[in-house]
């Protein structure tokens, strides 16, 4: 069984934890996911792996808590088992020498773009990070994204850091003030990545989005994520979770994200 | 032997009007006295031919003369000496064209009910004694890892501690069961039957880790630096799609998911259990084995107000078990047959209509049945709220692309020698749906017996 050793709410709804999971932390690559069962009654929960500890057997995940499912994962604590744990899921990011790489980060992307802006670091790439949030206190990781990249750029819907506004008017500006990049990975809500691949569309560059659509058992075996990339049906879990932005039909993904609403509100209104 | 009795003594049931309102199970099955009474149709044949039509050979004769004398206890004794889930497969095997088809009962009359049997005694145990854990031979000091907890994983597990060889199961999901238990409903097979069956397995000193995506977490290399030997009993997964138009709209699920959410999520028991499934009024389903009629029959009990089955050839050639479409038709499942959907059309995103053409049987097929063609502008629509799409699936790609060494065919089953279950790769065995492509419980499980021989060999004999 999975246990939580460190609990921390990092900021308003967003939740970290620090479990033992020392196989996973063996195994462990930017970009791949767990699926999380917080109790018996709960649902199957993607999330993505925010950084591993292998000596330590530990590995981190951040959550937004959403639905009724994360409300039931946010509600377990240090010290706790939790009921079912599978890892690691998806393909990873590619990591290799590109040059000059932006990760944005929103949500709890933010996290995710962690170890990805170390590996690329590593492999000798220039990293430029772009951390959103709606104001200054929901942002988080700063100093850990500081410390791996060779740059962060952070924007703020209220202005009160970094830029006014989004991480997509941020990178526009640069592009448009002639910034280079020779890649873009972008990590966090399926709209924030869906207006990053729409700047960087008209530049060219090569632009990862990491989806993340409902899942069930995250093998291959439901096809509840299936998306449509290049006019092919693909799954999220096993054939991604990373894809080229430019070639996503955004119009399935953003109708796709609507279909459980109604049984949401019935389930949190249960809490 | 006294006079011939024509037909099969039958099984109480469920009626239909009341068990689409639950999910609890249909068929009741047979008192003590029943089975008695069925048990003395048999004709007990010097040559049984049922026994050749039993893929795992069970020896039938003898466990129904048991029952005949009211020696349940013997009778389950001989009937577990071939099959360790007689439970589960007097319950879900085609026994139509198996046992039951080779009873010389049948040429004039209905075959001995060999399947209702099999469950009565299966049944019998679980609820009227404690039920022994073997005696295990020796340990031989060997280790071998099994690969998936369905039908073929477990059957094999049983064979190999039964061998004296320590076993350990890896299972990708959080409840181990395979199909028995993420895509077999509540109704047909209750779930508790399954778990129980696998309890066994663990208080014979088997070992299941849960939760364990073999591939992801350990590739097989890994595996075989800890263990002496794999069995690979991943099944057949991937849900297949038609590649027509509007399959992405939302409420239109595949077949595994929309089971999975039902059964292994517990869907039906929404809020409670937390995983949502989507409830409509008018509920199409695609395909036309026992997957379809599960589906079918799933949306009639999760409130659907009309259950639509859309096959794209005649009721003759599904490939279902009889008693599924029986229980279908009873229930109220639309049958529209030689139907084939073409496109789905929606509303906002929403599935609203699938639009079918009617279908004529021309030339056979590879299959030997005959080949459905369109008639060309018999199109039409078919209002719906939800679709599910039945219509097959195949082996999950996971292990393949993290084994290279391991060779796939072009239908992604894993190559294996039907004598011993061996794989390409030295240690490794597969075998159930993996190997077959989606077949069926029985033939798994027979998979699992035939590996596990296979490994048992090579563990001695140390020759691949
Ligand atoms: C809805 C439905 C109804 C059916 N009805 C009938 C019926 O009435 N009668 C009948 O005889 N047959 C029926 N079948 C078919 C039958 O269930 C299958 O043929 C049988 O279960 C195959 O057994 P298996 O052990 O090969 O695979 P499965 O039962 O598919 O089990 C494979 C297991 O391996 C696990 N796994 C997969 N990949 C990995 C991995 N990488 N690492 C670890 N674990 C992994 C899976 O999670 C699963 O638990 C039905 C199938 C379905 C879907």
């Amino acid at each position: 069984m999975v246990k939580i050793l460190q609990k921390e709410h990092i900021v308003p709804n967003i939740h970290e934890f620090i479990v033992t999971a020392p196989d996973i932390a063996r195994k462990a690559r930017a970009g791949q996911f767990v699926i999380v069962i917080p109790d018996k009654y709960a649902e199957r929960i993607p999330i993505t792996i925010a950084d591993w500890d292998n000596e330590q057997g530990t590995i981190s995940i951040l959550f937004l808590e959403i639905g009724a499912g994360t409300q039931s994962l946010a509600a377990l604590n240090t010290g706790d088992e939790i009921f079912s744990f599978t890892g690691p899921l998806g393909r990873s990011f590619e990591i290799k020498k590109y040059g000059t790489v932006g990760l944005v980060g929103g949500c709890y992307g933010i996290g995710a773009i962690y170890p990805l802006a170390k590996a690329l670091k590593e492999c000798g790439n220039k990293v430029v990070c772009y951390s959103e949030a709606r104001s200054r206190f929901l942002l988080y990781w700063n100093e850990k994204l500081e410390s791996v990249a060779d740059e962060v750029r952070y924007s703020t819907t209220d202005g009160s850091l970094g830029s006014k506004g989004h991480s997509h008017d941020l990178l526009k500006k640069d592009l448009e003030l002639d910034e280079h990049y020779d890649k873009i990975f972008a990590v966090g809500c399926t709209y924030m990545m869906y207006k990053i691949a729409h700047t960087t569309k008209p530049y060219g560059i090569n632009t990862i989005v990491s989806m993340n659509p409902v899942m069930i058992d995250g093998t291959g075996m439901c096809g509840a994520c299936r998306l449509e990339v290049g006019g092919e049906t693909k799954f999220a879990c096993v054939d991604g979770p990373h894809f080229d932005g430019h070639k996503i039909n955004w119009d399935v993904v953003l109708n796709r994200r609507k279909a459980y609403i109604e049984e949401e509100i019935i389930s949190k209104e249960r809490l | 032997m006294g006079k011939i009795i024509p037909n099969k003594n039958p099984m109480r049931e469920q009626p239909p009007e009341e068990r689409i309102k639950n999910f609890n199970e249909v068929p009741y099955g047979y008192s003590p006295e029943e089975a008695i009474a069925e048990a003395h149709r048999c004709l007990q044949c010097k040559k049984p031919l049922c026994v050749d039509g039993c893929p795992v050979e069970i020896d039938i004769p003898g466990f129904i003369g048991f029952i005949a004398e009211k020696k349940f206890k013997e009778g389950i004794v001989r009937l577990k000496e071939k099959n360790i889930l007689p439970a589960i497969c007097g319950r879900v095997c085609p026994q139509e064209e198996q046992c039951e088809r080779e009873c010389i009962l049948g040429k004039k009359h209905e075959p001995v009910a060999i399947g209702r049997l099999e469950r009565f005694l299966a049944d019998w145990e679980r609820e009227n004694i404690e039920i022994e854990i073997p005696v295990l031979p020796k340990s031989t000091g060997k280790k071998v890892a099994v690969v998936g907890a369905g039908p073929a994983g477990i059957t094999a597990a049983a064979d190999l501690v039964r061998f004296g060889h320590t076993v350990e199961i890896f299972e990708a999901l959080h409840e181990p069961g395979g199909v028995l238990v993420y895509g077999i409903p509540e109704f047909r097979l209750p779930k508790a039957i399954v778990f129980k069956e696998i309890d066994f397995l663990s208080k014979m000193g088997v070992r299941l880790h849960t939760d364990t995506v073999i591939g992801m977490i350990k590739s097989l290399d890994e595996l075989l630096e800890e263990f002496d030997a794999i069995f690979l009993g991943t099944g057949a997964g991937l849900p297949w799609f038609m590649g027509i138009p509007g399959e992405n709209l939302n409420r239109l699920y595949s077949a595994n998911e929309y089971l999975t959410r039902a059964n292994l999520m517990k869907a039906y028991l929404f809020p409670k259990y937390k995983t949502p499934i989507a409830k409509g009024k008018r509920v199409a389903t695609v395909g036309g084995g026992n997957v379809a009629m599960d589906c079918a029959r799933t949306a009639l009990r999760l409130g659907a107000e009309e259950s639509i089955l859309i096959y794209r050839r005649a009721k003759e050639q599904m490939p279902a078990r009889n008693e599924e479409i029986h229980h279908a038709e009873e229930e109220g499942v639309n049958f529209q047959l030689l139907t084939n959907p073409i496109a789905f059309h929606g509303e906002n995103g929403w599935v609203k209509e699938a639009e079918c053409i009617r279908m004529e049987l021309g030339e056979p097929d590879d299959s030997g049945r005959r080949r459905p063609v369109p008639i060309d502008g018999s199109n039409f629509k078919i209002p719906v709220d939800i679709v599910i799409i039945a219509i097959g699936n195949s082996p999950n790609p996971l292990i393949p692309a993290t084994t290279p060494d391991l060779e796939i065919t072009r239908r992604e089953t894993i190559v294996t020698d039907l004598q011993t279950g061996k794989t390409t790769k030295r240690g490794v065995f597969a075998g159930g749906d993996v190997a077959t492509g989606a077949a069926t419980v029985i033939l798994a499980m027979g998979a699992g017996k035939t590996a596990a021989k296979g490994i048992h060999e090579y563990l001695i004999s140390g020759e691949w």
